[in-house]
């Protein structure tokens, strides 16, 4: 339906966004002539999710994750839109900076995985060797790349040279200096049959008969966590998932908002009410989602006595809430 | 979370970046809104923050007292590790860990040096030097 040719003919808009995935395909999908928003980006791609994995190190300590993969988003979008993206990794920083270019050059909105790190426009604190890291790049001003970075409210601006090397870190989940846009997008809007397939699949998930992914993935990390010694190891453990929670992404509770917000457009979308009542109980789910993260961090910051086992608990209650909403969830969307 | 309920805190870490979050409003919709942060965030990042800060001023001092590279230095100040480094040069991890002796690395040839200089977004000139 739409290609570099219609887009050219309106501006690039940016919007700010609480994940940069979403908020990167959501803003492209909708230049591209299919409107879509940040939370039904994220819903429609059965983006939400949990994983603990004890063998891939940040930084000496686990992953956390509380969505699915990087890219996954992008990729669980193409089915029900209809859509083909194309994907390009690089050898060379030199011809991944002169295919972006070209891109550019074509009016193309383009979106690239980068390392937080090497981007200069982060704030100093917040520049982590992190990898999976999306944007969008809508043009060229001299030597400077326009970038739509979904995290920040403003555009942003940032030279070729640090953007090379943003592109091309290397590390846990290393770009290769990918780059994506769609070449056709087929349906301008979802329809009940694709989010009802959505919502499943994220209920699949969520109750997977693996131990690290899912409310028992959650489970594994209370145990963990209750095994923890009451010093500063613990401690830094602890802080460790609440940043993983928090500060990389989103946030598990940030999460389960943008899903709430899903199931409302579904709601209403396919006239479905009860999906509205799921919405306001995953909303509590992640209202507690922020009440373990102040917990911990009070004991992070001293201000309560540090006791691994009731972290633990805290998770423990969360796996069982989640639980039980993604099965009544399994149920209605039967 | 309700939208009077979304934090503006503040978040040192976040330098003036406000989050976007996303809040029930009065009709019970959820809406996305604008959050200058908030504290349990500022916490965890600081923690995280001083962790690696405390790591870099102790490589500083084992530089001073002769018993680590300036390599060993700038690896802490650029918030990597050694798997990490040796990712982004492409060495082997056990010739990294040789490199951060001072008598190793002061023996280095120019063109490794360069490596590191390059991984580390330096100069092969700051390298050799603290800062």
């Amino acid at each position: 339906m739409t290609t570099a040719s219609t887009a050219l003919q309106h501006p690039f808009q940016h919007r700010h966004a609480a994940h940069c995935e979403s908020g990167v395909i959501s803003s492209l999908l909708s230049h591209h002539g299919a409107p879509m928003s940040e939370a039904m980006a994220f819903g429609l791609s059965s983006g939400l999710s949990f994983a603990y994995l004890p063998f891939v190190k940040l930084s000496g300590l686990p992953l956390v994750a509380y969505r699915m993969p990087p890219r996954a988003i992008i990729k669980g979008l193409a089915k029900p839109m209809h859509a083909r993206f194309r994907f390009e990794t690089f050898r060379s920083p030199e011809a991944g900076r002169a295919r972006l270019d070209a891109l550019l050059a074509e009016g193309r909105v383009v979106g690239l995985q980068t390392s937080v790190f090497w981007l200069p426009y982060f704030p100093q604190d917040m520049r982590f060797h992190f990898n999976a890291h999306n944007l969008l790049v809508y043009g060229r001003n001299g030597d400077d790349y326009l970038v739509s970075d979904p995290v920040f409210e403003e555009p942003q601006r940032c030279a070729s040279a640090d953007m090379a090397r943003a592109r091309f870190a290397k590390g846990v989940l290393a770009p290769k200096g990918l780059l994506y846009y769609p070449q056709d997008v087929g349906r301008r809007q979802p329809d009940a049959e694709a989010i009802r397939r959505a919502i499943r699949k994220t209920c699949r998930v969520m109750l997977a008969p693996v131990p690290i992914a899912g409310v028992r993935g959650m489970r594994m990390l209370a145990k963990k966590i209750e095994s923890l010694p009451a010093d500063a190891t613990g401690s830094a453990f602890i802080g460790h998932v609440v940043r993983m929670q928090e500060e990389i992404g989103t946030g598990g509770a940030g999460f389960r908002f943008i899903y709430a917000a899903f199931l409302q457009e579904a709601a209403a979308l396919t006239g479905r009410a009860d999906l509205a009542a799921f919405a306001d109980r995953l909303t509590l789910i992640g209202d507690g989602w922020r009440a373990f993260a102040l917990k911990a961090a009070r004991m992070i910051r001293g201000r309560e006595a540090l006791v691994p086992p009731a972290i633990a608990q805290l998770l423990r209650d969360q796996a069982n809430a989640e639980e039980a909403f993604f099965r009544d969830l399994k149920k209605a969307t039967a | 979370m309700d939208l009077d309920a979304v934090p503006q805190e503040g978040n040192r870490t976040h330098a003036g970046l406000r989050k976007a979050i996303y809040a029930r409003d009065a009709q019970g919709r959820m809406v996305v809104a604008p959050s200058a942060g908030w504290e349990v965030e500022e916490i965890v990042t600081t923690q995280a923050v001083d962790a690696m800060a405390a790591e870099a001023e102790a490589a500083r001092l084992r530089v001073q007292q002769g018993s680590a590279s300036t390599l060993e230095y700038w690896m802490s100040a650029r918030r990597m590790d050694v798997p990490l480094l040796a990712q982004s040069t492409g060495l082997w991890q056990w010739r990294v860990r040789r490199h951060l002796q001072p008598a190793r690395f002061a023996r280095l040839s120019s063109s490794l040096l360069d490596r590191y200089a390059q991984a580390l977004g330096l100069s092969a000139e700051q390298l050799r030097h603290l800062p």
